[in-house]
């Protein structure tokens, strides 16, 4: 499959995601500039992390109106995935492609440290790969990584299955302690209601390689490639 | 040229940590405060041709994010 890498001015984990692809997974990854209007014919869309736009006026507010988005807007809207990583999370969510919208930590302080993550869904092309209840060790590096959503919308995400992710300790239990930045209800990244946009705050391209301390990233891309 | 004033506020209820720091460090200097919310100001210098309704779409699509945040503003005019 060929992944298309979305390049903001400021994104910074662009390169991270293209090597995760090219280099672990063994697919095809290509860089996009935001000006261009083409995706290249990518098959899937990586909003990847960094600071677009200096994280200006707010986290992705203003990468959200990049020519390029109009074409991952309409890749989103055929059904084909999409997946928001840290500040490409903030820009799905700026764009409306997900729900709800990240704010400051609640600790105030930018958090870089190893999460664990438990996985609540594998009805998807994400997590196809993974077990429910599986936890996997993932890089945090965010200054507004705080998960908030409406009562109403945070109601309709939790009902239909839409969260995928969880913060939880090392044994997969979901508490307050293992809540890095307070995010409503531990969590970690969303779905949308088609189940083909992903957005989530820890960074699965930083993590495919034992080399770098863990591989437990790299179930994620196998599962959207289908080989697992 | 008139000037359009945009104050962006978290909406009620979504916990503010700036601001309690912030009320915080004031009672450490002494000060009686209840509570602090913090947001922010924008100044926009317009053309005569802007109006109000473009302002409000301004701060509607770019300056709020309206899942987080009020927005209000005035315009003075030259």
């Amino acid at each position: 499959m060929k992944f298309g890498v979305i390049i903001f001015p400021g994104s910074n984990c662009d390169m991270d995601a293209v090597h995760a692809v090219n280099d672990a997974l063994g697919h095809e990854a290509v860089p996009i500039w935001h000006e261009s209007e083409s995706l290249e014919g990518s098959d899937v869309v990586i909003v990847p992390g960094g600071f677009s736009y200096g994280d200006y006026l707010r986290c992705g507010a203003i990468a959200r109106f990049s020519p390029i988005m109009r074409a991952v807007e309409q890749h989103a809207g055929d059904g084909k995935p999409v997946i928001g990583i840290c500040n490409g999370f903030q820009i799905l969510t700026e764009a409306n492609l997900l729900p709800g919208a990240l704010h400051r930590n609640t600790g105030l302080r930018f958090l870089c440290q190893t999460v664990n993550l438990r996985v609540e869904n594998t009805d998807t092309i994400f997590t196809r790969a993974l077990k429910i209840g599986q936890v996997l060790r993932l890089p945090i590096a965010h200054n507004e990584g705080n998960y908030f959503a409406e009562p109403d919308v945070l109601a309709e995400i939790e009902r239909n299955g839409r969260v995928l992710f969880r913060y939880c300790d090392e044994d997969g239990n979901v508490t307050p302690e293992a809540n890095p930045n307070g995010s409503l209800n531990n969590i970690a990244g969303v779905v949308n209601a088609a189940g083909n946009v992903l957005g989530m705050m820890p960074h699965p391209e930083r993590a495919c390689e034992a080399l770098l301390g863990s591989d437990d990233g790299l179930g994620i891309f196998r599962s959207i490639v289908g080989e697992f | 040229m008139p000037k359009a004033k945009v104050t962006v506020t978290l909406k009620e209820g979504i916990l503010d940590a700036q601001g309690q720091t912030v009320k915080t460090a004031l009672e450490h200097l002494g000060f009686a405060v209840d509570d602090v919310r913090i947001g922010k100001f924008i100044e926009l210098q317009i053309p005569d041709s802007v109006t109000a309704e473009d302002v409000k779409s301004m701060s509607e699509r770019l300056l709020s994010n309206p899942v987080l945040e009020n927005f209000r503003f005035e315009i003075e005019p030259d």
